[in-house]
């Protein structure tokens, strides 16, 4: 088997019956985003207009607290699973496409980790 | 990565003009032309046609280009009535069938393409090799487990054959698979609308008996989810039939047999 044969199958094996679970899980976030995203113009317009203090209080309410737990949680998946698909698209050699995934996939969980860190202290220090 | 321009051999230049000599009705047809064997660019050569010596389709002034002024031009046709889809070519910006295309239906000059996005063999021919092995790869052909009826065909009620409809009238022309951006980055892996439409032809077959092995071979990010509605397929389609329909209701099938 040779280089590129060996490089195929090992695309194939990331990519082999995953196609229905990345399309469902990706329509399932943007519809969780769609009420989601309606409340977080609501967090931000207090974040704006309310003071520190204000915004806090009303964010660590049980139910505005996972509201922003789960905006966090969807809105990294999707845009992972989004980016994911426009690399796939238009990267056409496959080991810098699974780089490319590997590293936006590593860029993505960062970013959520630091995102509910940051949410977790504010709501502690509270 | 993806490749915007053209290379320096597949530049088009300007080629010749043929005058319609006296007469008084004329049309323009812009014609891609490449000979592989010339060593030449591809040229874009002009034909004045005159509408009262020709008939109505597309089709008919190709054929009148060939038998009367340039005996050289390249292109497959057949039927000349839509159901062989051989003389699928991309027209004004569209693809679509040479011959049940009117060229009424056009105003001013006729500009005629190969299908985008293909290799060109000759003039207005596209190697379909990789097509048809798609094809094949979809195994379109009626697969069963259980024991045929010995006295009778697989018969199939008047509302299972019904869901036929819309699929079976597939000529596999390939005007929609050519239109389809995603088909053009990624053809090597991406079936494509025509190829897909045809698996969802065999998987929305009553006397089938191998969807789980079909769902299989398709569930998979390349294969079937290059797909991203962007509707070229369904709207270029000769035939009016709905691609971009057939490929969503794979992707429901998959969903709703994995997911839910």
């Amino acid at each position: 088997m040779d280089y590129k044969a060996l490089l195929e199958k090992a695309a194939d094996f990331f990519s082999v019956h995953s196609g229905s679970g990345h399309f469902w899980y990706q329509r399932v976030t943007a519809v969780a985003l769609v009420p989601l995203s309606i409340w977080l113009i609501v967090l931000l317009n207090k974040a704006l207009n309310a003071p520190y203090a204000a915004t806090v209080d009303w964010l660590s309410s049980p139910i505005n607290t996972l509201a922003i737990v789960a905006w966090t949680v969807a809105v990294v998946y999707h845009a992972a699973l989004g980016v994911q698909v426009v690399i796939e698209d238009y990267v056409s050699t496959i080991p810098v496409r699974n780089l490319a995934i590997r590293a936006t996939n590593l860029i993505f969980l960062v970013l959520g980790v630091a995102a509910l860190l940051a949410i977790i202290i504010i709501l502690l220090a509270r | 990565m993806v490749e915007f321009t053209l290379p320096k051999n597949s530049v088009i230049k300007k080629g010749k003009t043929y005058k319609a000599e006296g007469a008084t009705n004329i049309c323009h047809f812009e014609v891609y032309r490449w000979d592989p064997d010339s060593g030449e660019n591809p040229r874009i050569d002009t034909y004045e046609i005159d509408m009262d010596q020709c008939g109505p389709m597309v089709l008919d002034a190709i054929l009148k280009i060939k038998n009367e002024i340039d005996s050289s031009l390249t292109f497959r046709r057949s039927c000349r009535e839509g159901v062989c889809g051989s003389c699928a070519m991309n027209i004004n910006g569209k693809n679509t069938l040479a011959c049940t295309k009117a060229i009424s239906d056009y105003k001013g000059t006729v500009k005629i393409f190969p299908l985008p996005h293909m290799s060109v063999v000759k003039d207005l021919v596209a190697d379909m090799t990789h097509f048809f092995e798609q094809y094949t790869s979809i195994k379109p052909w009626l697969t069963t487990e259980s024991e045929a009826p010995a006295e009778a065909e697989r018969l199939q009620s008047r509302e299972d054959r019904a869901k036929l409809d819309g699929l079976y009238e597939c000529v596999l022309c390939a005007c929609c698979s050519t239109s389809c951006p995603s088909y053009w980055w990624n053809s090597d892996k991406y079936l494509g609308p025509a190829i897909l439409l045809q698996a969802y032809r065999w998987l929305a077959d009553s006397r089938d008996e191998n969807d789980k092995e079909r769902l299989d071979e398709l569930d998979e990010s390349f294969k079937l989810y290059r797909c991203h509605t962007i509707m070229n397929c369904t709207d270029t389609c000769p035939k009016g039939l709905n691609p971009a329909k057939a490929i969503a209701e794979i992707k429901k099938l998959l969903v709703e047999r994995d997911h839910l």
